[in-house]
């Protein structure tokens, strides 16, 4: 289990990093290296040249500015799992975050390694998109903001292309009346969830607005369940439930069959429709 | 954590001067072990030394048809590249059957496949270069053509005459068969009011050791010997396959194993890497390195379990449980295992059900088949959680179907604690249980009554809590009726050499060898306490063929009970001889002499004498002093087998509280009690902790540890993200008490401690799942791992 040979460059500055990213299609960007790494040893993934930015120190910050909250892509899980403006501003993440894996994972892995990455049951991507999120991306022709729900298109596929580095992550500002509910279900503490939920919500009169279902574990990437959605906002959670056998095609693996997730999926659906409501 | 405290020594041939029998002293490599001083075989780096890597099948059943090495030999750093043909030249095959399991067969195995490759995982070829990582780049570039063979996979189907036999050889793709029956069962089921069957299946799993399987071979042909560091439980079982695999003389092959990270019953195998690392060491006439890595652990290290057993028992009205039957199927992968078979662990269970209870009337069937996956041979507990699962899970039923309390139902039925001896159904020899005495410890340990209140209480808030026992009958310190009588050279006796050094401390040269688990400690415990200086003088040393006497090694919990006798005899020969050396100096009765700390003592009032570095300076430096005539022995040498009983059988109980979440199917594990007789107990804190270990190992049975394969004979989750160990944050507490019936077979009256966790904790969690789920009318579940797949179809909810 030793990786294939690959050529190694630390990036001096990110318009550095873009030029040798643009220089090798194949390379990766390695961030927090802790699926990179593994995934290398296994030869699983072979790049010819890993581009290292942990040396840009601008991409490693969480700043307020402009009704948003901007988290940096190299901020390690444990800083985001830390922060009190995080805490503040998106209760959401801190409430996710715990889940990532295990503390020592938490403390290389970074937050944008995770969105780039895209594994279909992790925690972040189903949260960013619960969240709204806007993903910035910087590549040769310069930066550009994609929303979540536009970012993941596929299994480990996202709107990044060659050349291109995911440098922050953007979440407005909730108003008082949003509200926030997270549940996954792992078969240990720590593992990637066999199903999971992210939710955001406005509190409207006596039920939810503009409620955000993101489901992982379920699907080849994080996944809105659209109707489910509109059901939950005529607050009919058993339509909610029952729409998710649209909303979502669970797979089998050696973990679990469809079925099961499938049914998980309607229990978590219960348990955090009950977190936005009772959430103050 | 809850340890058990010191407990006064019960015997008293061991109510020594300073005795440490029953003392939970820390161990003596505790320090190394965690300074990162260890020596595992990772650590070791020898001059010229090469590395290999192998390519390995991707097919369960394939015809290698040509293997094109022309360019892995130009890729760099490589020294050769070494197919099974020409590895074939250099060591012969092997065959994985014993005389005494009458019936067995196999095929010839070979280090390297030649010709056909029998499992996904197989090597077909090695590289051999500078590095692991060039070893690596190079097996990319070695071509192999296969023609795919129809695998078999289900062992269901593998006897049907239609299915491809895959040794044809052999005619049919039956491993071992064994048909036992006793007393009479079809009369003791007709006499029962009820009858309860059901077919149990247990998962294929694997033990994962921390240190993965690692070996360096140095063939020195100047002494015409090969140097052999391997991370083993018996170096002298290998040495004697590495010289006879090699056509050498057993002289010309040294094994050293110094610290071993962990084995659990995987490292007690011939592998066919590890063959074929010696093999390549003697070829290419340098220092070879084979480290499995994890990826080839999962597809290579024995696999174990898979078994699907029918069974069925029969119980009266009034809880006399009278008969049982089973009919055991397992598949082993295409070979069996070399040198102690694929067939013992079926043979276990068939030993071993119903085995704790009176019960006369017993029938039996264990069929072991060939199929394409890998191999299957013992781990830890040899087939004793699939012998208790089936025989508790089986009197958890009958309880719950004739309305007794499961407790209540055992109390009916285990052998009386003064009927020993006793023989079990399936002949086996009990020389002293306490079954009684086990199970009234853990009643009020437990505090079971209450429990079953504040189960009752919280039921009515729809909260689901199971309890759920399984006593256990456990084989530790095996004569050698487990390999020897079967023709293999596997030694049942082992030996301790004790050496007075010339400073008055003590070194230990033992057979028996160190996985972490403590036998440095234990054997220690037993020469000091023997001989009579405290602990810290007293050096162990493990794992060298050329330096310790001959044994067996660890395996079958025997590394105390019967290294820890030789290692007392041994320091008990030692105090006699130095007590005639301390005699002839002081001019007294050396009857009237005992050793206390270090120190000649006068035996009756502890008056200090003379001190053992005086004793060694004169004997060693100034034997001129000595009286004419009297020469002194300073090295002590014993060897012991247990005579009385072909195995010293353990007991216990266990017992499991849990919370099932009968929304999700999730389990929580919330206390686990366990307790065991293993006789005389050396030292309380390494029991305990190998008591929890094993049922640990038992819960990863019970919910986690699955090898899952294909139908096509693929391993579907061979990486430590998708096969699930057990880890800390889902272990419940584990609570561990003990009753003490030392075997008088030995003087030390210890029985081994080592399995007995994990022959009972998937049993007891399987049957607190379904006394949980019972009054929810769930169908009970008979399967591990119960994964939420299986409670969720048991609660009909998917």
């Amino acid at each position: 289990m030793k990786p294939a040979p690959f050529a190694y460059a630390k990036a001096r500055s990110l318009d550095h990093a873009i030029a040798l990213l643009d220089g090798a299609p194949d390379a990766r960007v390695l961030a927090g290296g802790q699926s990179l790494v593994p995934a290398l040893n296994m030869r699983l993934s072979t790049p010819s040249l890993l581009v290292d930015i942990n040396g840009l120190r601008e991409l490693g910050e969480i700043s307020r500015r402009n009704g948003h909250i901007e988290i940096g892509a190299l901020v390690r899980h444990a800083q985001a799992e830390r922060s009190s403006a995080i805490a503040q501003l998106a209760p959401l993440l801190t409430q996710a975050i715990p889940h990532i894996a295990h503390p020592a994972i938490r403390n290389r892995g970074t937050f944008g390694g995770s969105i780039a990455l895209a594994d279909p049951a992790a925690e972040l991507p189903a949260c960013l998109l619960a969240l709204g999120a806007e993903i910035e991306v910087t590549g040769r022709t310069g930066r550009r903001s994609v929303a979540a729900d536009e970012f993941f298109k596929g299994l480990f596929e996202t709107a990044l292309g060659p050349g291109d580095v995911l440098t922050a992550i953007r979440i407005a500002v909730p108003g008082s009346a949003a509200r926030f509910g997270f549940a996954e279900l792992a078969r240990r503490h720590g593992d990637y969830a066999l199903v999971g939920l992210a939710a955001a919500g406005t509190v409207h009169g006596g039920g939810l607005a503009d409620v955000r279902l993101a489901f992982f574990g379920v699907g080849d990437r994080a996944t809105r369940a659209r109707q489910a959605e509109a059901a939950l906002e005529s607050g009919n959670l058993d339509a909610a439930v029952a729409a998710l056998q649209h909303d979502l095609s669970p797979h089998s693996d050696v973990h679990a069959s469809a079925a099961t997730r499938s049914h998980l999926a309607g229990v978590l659906l219960r348990r955090v429709a009950a977190q936005l409501d009772s959430s103050t | 954590m809850k340890r058990t405290p010191d407990v006064a020594p019960i015997v008293t041939a061991l109510d020594r001067p300073n005795s440490y029998i029953g003392r939970s002293v820390p161990r003596p490599n505790l320090a190394r072990l965690t300074q990162g001083r260890a020596q595992y075989v990772s650590d070791i780096t020898l001059p010229r030394m090469a590395h290999v890597a192998f390519v390995r099948s991707p097919h369960a059943h394939a015809r290698i048809s040509k293997i094109e090495t022309t360019a892995a030999k130009q890729a760099a750093g490589v020294i050769a590249v070494v197919t099974g043909a020409e590895l074939a030249k250099v060591m012969t095959p092997w065959v994985g059957v014993l005389t005494h399991l009458k019936g067995i067969k196999s095929a010839p195995q070979h280090p390297i496949a030649v010709e056909r490759a029998c499992w996904q995982g197989e090597a077909v070829c090695a590289v051999v270069a500078r590095t692991r990582a060039l070893a690596e780049d190079a097996c990319e570039l070695v071509e192999v053509s296969y023609e795919e063979l129809t695998p078999v996979t289900d062992a269901e189907t593998a006897l049907d005459p239609t299915t491809q036999v895959i040794h044809p050889e052999l005619e049919d793709n039956l491993t071992f068969e064994r048909k036992h029956e006793a007393g009479a069962p079809d009369q003791g089921f007709a006499q029962a009011d009820a009858i309860i069957e059901t077919t149990f299946r247990f998962g294929r799993h694997t033990g994962v050791t921390n240190e993965a399987r690692s070996i360096v071979a140095d063939w020195n042909p100047g002494e015409q010997r090969l140097t052999v560091y391997q991370g083993t439980q018996a170096p002298h079982m290998m040495q004697n396959l590495f010289a006879k695999h090699l056509g050498l003389e057993e002289h010309q092959v040294r094994v050293l194993t110094k610290d071993v990270g962990g084995s659990f019953g995987i490292k007690v195998h011939t592998y066919a890497d590890e063959m074929a690392t010696v093999a390549l060491a003697k070829l290419l006439r340098r220092p070879i390195k084979f480290v499995a890595d994890r990826l080839e652990s999962f597809v290579t290290d024995i696999h174990a379990r898979d078994h699907r057993v029918k069974a069925k028992i029969g119980v009266t009205r009034d809880g006399t449980i009278t008969a049982f039957e089973i009919d055991d199927l397992t598949g082993i992968g295409p070979y069996s295992v070399y040198p102690r078979t694929s067939g013992i662990e079926a043979n276990q269970v068939v030993n071993l059900v119903g085995g704790p209870y009176t019960c006369p009337n017993y029938r039996a069937r264990a069929r072991v088949v060939f199929q394409n996956k890998n191999v299957m041979c013992q781990y830890r507990a040899v087939g004793h959680p699939i012998a208790t699962s089936v025989t508790e899970g089986l009197v958890e039923l009958a309880a719950a179907q004739i309305g007794l309390d499961p407790l209540e139902l055992r109390r009916r039925n285990l052998i009386p604690d003064d009927a020993y001896p006793a023989t079990g159904a399936s002949g086996i020899k009990f020389e002293a249980l306490s079954h009684h005495a086990c199970l009234a410890h853990i009643d009020s340990m437990m505090n079971y009554a209450g429990l079953r209140a504040e189960q009752a209480r919280l039921r009515g808030q729809g909260v689901h809590r199971g309890i759920g026992f399984a006593a256990f009958i456990e084989v530790t310190n095996p004569s050698a009726a487990f390999y020897g009588i079967g023709g293999a050279r596997i030694s049942a006796q082992d030996g301790a050499t004790v050496r007075l050094d010339a400073t008055g401390a003590l070194f230990c040269a033992t057979g028996v060898t160190e996985q972490g688990q403590g036998t440095e400690a234990v054997i220690a415990q037993c020469v000091a306490t023997a001989f009579g200086v405290p602990l810290e003088r007293v050096r162990v040393l493990t794992g060298d063929t050329d330096n310790v006497p001959y044994g067996g090694g660890t395996w079958a919990s025997r590394a105390a009970g019967i290294g820890g006798e030789a290692a007392w005899q041994a320091g008990k020969a030692l105090r006699a001889n130095v007590l005639a050396a301390a005699a002839s100096i002081l001019q007294a009765d050396p009857k009237k002499l005992d050793i206390s700390n270090g120190v000649i003592v006068d035996a009756d009032n502890g008056r200090e004498r003379i001190g053992l570095d005086e004793v060694a300076r004169v004997v060693y430096f100034r034997p001129d002093t000595l009286p004419p005539g009297f020469q002194a022995e300073m090295v002590a040498t014993r060897h012991y087998v247990p005579r009385g009983y072909p195995f010293a059988f353990t007991n216990g109980i266990q017992a499991s509280y849990l919370e099932v979440d009968t929304d999700t199917g999730f389990i929580k594990l919330l206390k686990h009690w366990c307790v065991e007789d293993c006789g005389t107990v050396i030292n309380p804190q390494l029991v305990d902790e190998q008591i929890r270990g094993g049922i640990v190992q038992g819960i990863g049975a019970a919910l986690f540890e699955h090898c899952v394969y294909d139908e096509r004979g693929q391993l579907l989750n061979g990486t430590m993200a998708d096969y699930l160990v057990p880890m800390a944050p889902e272990m419940p507490d584990i609570e561990v008490g003990h009753v003490v019936t030392p075997t008088a077979d030995s003087e030390l009256g210890a029985k081994g401690a080592g399995e007995a966790g994990t022959a009972g904790a998937s049993g007891g969690i399987m049957n607190a799942v379904n006394d949980a789920l019972r009054p929810l009318g769930a169908t009970p579940i008979t399967e591990i791992p119960m994964t939420p797949d299986v409670v969720l179809r048991a609660l009909n909810k998917i």
